[in-house]
């Protein structure tokens, strides 16, 4: 067992962490206040890094790294709170198109994906949907797409959609251009992110990879490693709220004295602490199990679900006492702790919360008589 | 990052299994399998048999009866001890008086103390804390003082885990009532249960069951090398002491288990078919989880035999999860907690089976989980000052 980054991995996460230095709240604040919502620059640097190409084949224009190296950058994306929508572009709708398409698809989207030329989002969850990645409310036939997804996040910068529709054999999956058949409204979250209401009327579509293949598996797979993606993003949003918290309740001083004085307060930052230590475990573990080639197909669903379930508890409780622990100012836009617990309140309810996950773990409660890490 | 264990760590693994589970008498698992107290005899017995195997005080020094094991063995030796229902190690001997005399004892005391003390020949309990010094540890009044060679004690001590057992007690008392600081005039001694002023007084606790004991000192006299170590040098061994004592302290292959045993039940009456239920079967368990990764980073980082800084955590979390799984276990079980003769003459006739009859004693009984070992508002406390810089 080793729940350490290698030297390259500890290099990676410097570079990434150096990178990222510069989105204090007010760079955050200012970028977020306008479309894309995100950096541009900064995207560019990110495919200078070669972060765009990070977990994709070196022959489809990658850089054929793996879970360990996309938590590494997602941590520090969700320490700072990064706009650029990088899981869901890489991870998620990238993932699908290495996972998904053809040996022509990968290497024409994905190439330009990692050279930062082509922005990704992936267009699953639908209105009446709930959590479920192709509830049926958007259809495939002859080529077209019909129907309506929302929310999609980065859905209005992305130059190209991959869309999940059902079709006659199933579920599939589908690589959609902005254009004529395709109306976007594009609006600005409760985290500062965007995400867009995309309709489809008679879209072109392309088929990703084979049709007559049900994409399910490789849309659980790869909405699996989304997630933990995602739940390392949390993470590190975890660790900043709890940081902020720490130095706030050793700078402000009420009756006389500076705040760690109060045993109320310093017990409550020291749930918050195991609350965090608890996530970062079950996190990288989620992503240990994910990187290990010899792990069942249900083994990483099941890691997925354990992490999310966690850390949609912990990103709650952490999120929560952050902001009571500042007092008023925590609940002001100008002041950062507030924006955290907004972030994590979105990472909750992107892919699945905890209630979600709970019940797909109680359905294969029975299967087991402990849960075993190994 | 690697998520397996090595393959001579599994083939360790495999050979503490097999030895538990064919070595130590499945009258014995059985008794802890099913929740009830196995006593003196089988505690005495599987100790014997570890100490036998070199299997009871693998953290000691390799030359008194140690392994020099990695974090990891030690980690796989305490959990497959857990997941096979074997009675662990007496606590007072292999964790706390037997690394204390082996850092910090005489020769001679070492000679004389350490091999009875592997073997279970000796039973050591603990006389730390007093009617006036709990959690405040080093305010604690009783005294020794010297009267030509030997040591006079007088005092009381509280909580004392059965002592009724016992054969010696490893006692802090006071050798300097005028140190600067209350916790530099602490001494470490070491006291036979039969001698003249020694009073024990059981007391009983919430579940019905006896534990604990008050212990009283009456003018009780032991010779000079009664003292362990150096004079005052008596909160530097607790120090360590309860260090050790935090190490392994979340007992994660017992709750986990116990919580296995809670979902067979409920599977057999039918309970687990409530949702509500089953959901709070799967926290319990993804809680386990994550307490149990953490145990092993923990012990995948510790170095030099320090603890990692979040150990608090596993002392913490531990002791709550342990408590919140035998709370749900008796909800499983319901009225049928009230179904089993609770006086201390009942026979194990009862209709009812044995889990039923346990849990609730057992759910009481847990309560002191979360206030031993240093309570979880002290780890909290710790985790705040020590951690988090508060």
């Amino acid at each position: 067992m080793d729940f350490t980054l290698d030297g390259e991995q500890t290099a990676l996460r410097d570079a990434v962490r150096s990178l990222l230095k510069e989105y204090d709240a007010e760079r955050r604040r200012t970028t977020v206040a306008q479309a894309p919502g995100f950096d541009e620059e900064m995207w560019g640097r990110f495919a200078e890094m070669g972060l765009l190409g990070l977990p994709f084949a070196e022959d489809d224009g990658g850089m054929g790294a793996g879970p360990v190296e996309l938590a590494v950058v997602t941590e520090e994306i969700g320490r700072v709170l990064a706009p650029e929508p990088y899981v869901q572009a890489v991870v998620l709708a990238g993932g699908l198109v290495a996972a998904a398409g053809t040996p022509e698809q990968r290497k024409e989207v994905l190439g330009a994906l990692s050279a930062g030329e082509l922005v990704l989002a992936a267009a699953l969850l639908e209105p009446d949907g709930r959590y479920d990645l192709a509830a049926g409310g958007v259809t495939a036939s002859d080529g077209r797409l019909d129907g309506v997804k929302d929310p999609v996040p980065g859905g209005a910068r992305a130059d190209l959609l991959v869309v999940s529709a059902r079709t006659e054999a199933g579920l599939g999956l589908f690589l959609v251009e902005q254009g004529d058949g395709v109306e976007v409204t594009d609006r600005a979250t409760f985290d500062g992110t965007r995400a867009a209401r995309v309709s489809f009327t008679g879209a072109a579509a392309t088929p990703l990879g084979d049709l007559a293949v049900d994409a399910t598996p490789v849309l659980e797979r790869v909405a699996a490693l989304a997630r933990i993606a995602h739940a390392h993003e949390a993470l590190g949003a975890m660790e900043t709220a709890l940081a902020l918290t720490t130095s706030y309740l050793t700078s402000r001083k009420q009756f006389g004295v500076t705040l760690n004085r109060f045993q109320a307060l310093t017990f409550r930052a020291a749930d918050m602490y195991t609350s965090v230590e608890l996530t970062r475990s079950i996190v990288t573990w989620a992503t240990m199990v994910a990187a290990d080639p010899t792990s069942s197909h249900e083994r990483v669903l099941e890691a997925a679900s354990r992490a999310t379930l966690q850390v949609s508890r912990a990103g709650r409780h952490v999120g929560q006492e952050a902001i009571q622990l500042h007092g008023g100012i925590g609940m002001t836009a100008e002041y950062a702790v507030g924006h955290f617990t907004a972030r994590l309140t979105a990472l909750d309810h992107l892919l699945g919360d905890a209630r979600f996950h709970n019940a797909r773990l109680a359905q294969q409660l029975g299967d087991h008589d402990v849960v075993e890490p190994l | 990052m690697q998520l397996a264990l090595t393959e001579e760590e599994t083939a360790f693994r495999e050979e503490m299994r097999t030895f538990f589970t064919t070595e130590v008498p499945q009258e014995i698992r059985d008794t802890v399998a099913s929740g009830r107290h196995v006593g003196k005899d089988g505690i005495v017995t599987t100790q014997r048999i570890l100490n036998q195997a070199g299997l009871a005080v693998p953290n000691w020094p390799v030359e008194w009866g140690g392994r020099d094991w990695t974090p990891m063995q030690r980690h796989i030796w305490h959990e497959e001890m857990q997941l096979a229902c074997v009675p662990l190690p007496l606590a007072f001997n292999a964790n706390m008086i037997g690394p204390v005399i082996a850092n910090f004892g005489s020769q001679e005391h070492k000679e004389r103390f350490l091999p009875p003390t592997a073997n279970l020949d000796i039973w050591w309990c603990q006389g730390f804390s007093e009617p006036e010094a709990g959690s405040d540890l080093a305010s604690l009044k009783t005294r020794a003082v010297r009267d030509g060679d030997d040591w006079v004690i007088d005092g009381q001590k509280a909580w004392t885990t059965l002592g009724q057992h016992a054969d010696w007690i490893f006692v802090l008392a006071r050798t300097d009532p005028d140190a600067p600081k209350k916790q530099a005039g602490i001494s470490m001694l070491l006291v036979p249960m039969d001698t003249e002023g020694v009073t024990l007084r059981p007391v009983q606790l919430i579940d019905g069951g006896y534990e604990v004991n008050e212990v009283w000192f009456e003018n009780v006299r032991v010779p000079g090398d009664a003292l362990v170590g150096e004079e005052n040098q008596g909160w530097t061994m607790a120090k360590f002491l309860l260090g050790n004592e935090r190490v392994g302290v979340a007992p994660v292959g017992m709750v986990k288990r116990h919580l296995a045993e809670l979902k067979r039940i409920a599977q057999d009456t039918g309970a687990l078919e409530d949702p509500l239920l089953g959901a709070q079967v799967v926290d319990l368990e993804n809680e386990l989880l994550a307490l149990e990764l953490t145990a092993l980073r923990v012990v995948a980082h510790s170095s030099d035999g320090k603890p990692h800084p979040a150990s608090s955590v596993l002392k913490l979390k531990g002791t709550e999860l342990q408590q919140a799984v035998s709370e749900l276990f008796l909800d499983v079980v319901g009225p049928l907690a009230l179904a089993s003769d609770a006086s201390e003459d009942a026979s194990d006739a009862s209709e009812v089976p044995v889990w039923a009859q346990t849990a609730a004693p057992n759910y009481l009984n847990l309560r002191k989980a979360s206030i031993y070992g240093g309570s979880n508002e002290i780890q909290r406390q710790i985790i705040a000052g020590t951690i988090l810089g508060l």
